[in-house]
C-alpha cells in the first residue's frame, strides 16, 4: 500500500488532465437555452417580402418547421447562407427566416444576391421575438416541432455536420 | 459535466469587477437608478464577462432598454430576472441561484478549504506523535559547506 503512494501525485495529474480536456473543449458560447422542450413563443410578424402579411406562431402548428436568425449585418450568416441554400433544395423542412434587427432593403438586397432558402422570412426589426427567443449571437437555429414546441437550438453558422448529425435525425424523430 | 463547467466559469466570473458603466438614457435619475441596479444584475451574453449594465453591445442595450420598460409598467426587480431567466436561462445570472446543479459551485470551495485543513491537522497530529528517530537528522547545507581543495 505504502509502496504505491509515490503515484498519488500521478493520479491527480490524470484528474486535472481529464477536467481541462473536457472543459477546454467546451464552447463557452453555447449557452444552454432554457427554451428546449418549452413552446415556442407567441409572434406576430411581418413577412420581409410582403410586409402586409402577417405570420403568426399559430400559423406554423401542425408542422416541423426550422427557425433561422439572420441578417444582412451578420457576417457569420454569410458564411453559413450557401449551406442553407443547398439544404433547401432537399425541402427536408420548411425554412421560416427571422431577419432580426436589420432594414428591409438590406434584407432584401442580400437574399437577391446570396439566394433565399427560406419560405418566408419574418421582419423583426426591433429584435423584440429575437429577446423572447433567447437570441444572443446571431445566426441561431431553432427546430420547432408539430405542437410548437421546440426541441433544439443551435447558436452560430449551421454546418453540414450540424445538418447531418443533429437535425437531420432529429426531423426523421419528429416526423414519424 | 457542462453544467458543472458552467457553473465554475459563474465562479470565475464573479470576480470581475465592473469600473465603468454605460451612461443613462432617460431623464428620471431615480428611474435609471434602479435600471441601472437591476441590469448590474444581469450577464450580457454577448459579452459574457460584463454586465449588460456595463456592456455597449446591442443586445445589451436592447435589455436595458427592456428592463427600463417593465420598470416603467410597474414590474418588480424579482419579475424582470424571471424575465431574462426564462429567456437566457440561469447564465445571465450574476449571482446564481442555490439549487441543485448549483450546489457544487456554491458549497465546493468550502468544502475543498475543510478537507485540506482537515488533512493538514491530521498530518501535523500524527508528526508530533512520531520518535525523533523517525525523522533525518538536521544537516547542514550544501551550499554552505567550504569547497574541498584538491
Amino acid at each position: 500500500m505504502k509502496k504505491w503512494q509515490f503515484l498519488a501525485p500521478l493520479g491527480l495529474f490524470v484528474v486535472l488532465l481529464g477536467f481541462l480536456t473536457v472543459g477546454l473543449n467546451l464552447n463557452p458560447r453555447e449557452v444552454p437555452s432554457p427554451l428546449i422542450g418549452k413552446p415556442a413563443p407567441a409572434f406576430a410578424l411581418p413577412r420581409l417580402d410582403e410586409p402586409g402579411q402577417t405570420i403568426r406562431r399559430e400559423d406554423l402548428l401542425g408542422k416541423v418547421w426550422m427557425l433561422n436568425v439572420w441578417a444582412s449585418w451578420c457576417v457569420a450568416c454569410r458564411e453559413e447562407h450557401p449551406i442553407l441554400v443547398e439544404y433547401s433544395r432537399k425541402r427536408a423542412v420548411p425554412i421560416y427566416g427571422l431577419n432580426y434587427k436589420d432594414t428591409r432593403p438590406a434584407a432584401m438586397d442580400w437574399l437577391a444576391r446570396f439566394g433565399n432558402p427560406y419560405d418566408a422570412s419574418l421582419s423583426d426589426t426591433a429584435g423584440m421575438v429575437g429577446i423572447d427567443f433567447g437570441v444572443y449571437g446571431v445566426p441561431e437555429t431553432f427546430i420547432i416541432d408539430k405542437q410548437g414546441v421546440i426541441r433544439m437550438k443551435h447558436i452560430g453558422p449551421v454546418t453540414p455536420e450540424v445538418l447531418r448529425d443533429r437535425i437531420e435525425p432529429l426531423l426523421k424523430q419528429l416526423n414519424a | 459535466m457542462r453544467k458543472i463547467f458552467i457553473a465554475l466559469s459563474f465562479a470565475a466570473l464573479a470576480f470581475v469587477a465592473s469600473a465603468k458603466e454605460a451612461a443613462p438614457e432617460s431623464a428620471d435619475p431615480a428611474l435609471e437608478a434602479r435600471v441601472q441596479a437591476v441590469a448590474s444584475e444581469l450577464r450580457c451574453l454577448v459579452c459574457q464577462n460584463q454586465t449588460i449594465a456595463d456592456s455597449h453591445a446591442e443586445l445589451a442595450v436592447d435589455l436595458r432598454n427592456q428592463v427600463r420598460d417593465m420598470l416603467r409598467r410597474g414590474d418588480s426587480e424579482r419579475q424582470i430576472v424571471d424575465y431574462m431567466t426564462a429567456r437566457y436561462g440561469d447564465f445571465v445570472r450574476y449571482r446564481p441561484p442555490v439549487k441543485s446543479t448549483t450546489m457544487l459551485l456554491w458549497f465546493g470551495p468550502g468544502v475543498l478549504l475543510a478537507g485540506g485543513v482537515a488533512t493538514l491537522l491530521l498530518v501535523l497530529r500524527r508528526r508530533s506523535r512520531m520518535a525523533p528517530e523517525n525523522f533525518d537528522p538536521d544537516e547542514a547545507d550544501p551550499a554552505e559547506r567550504p569547497p574541498s581543495t584538491p
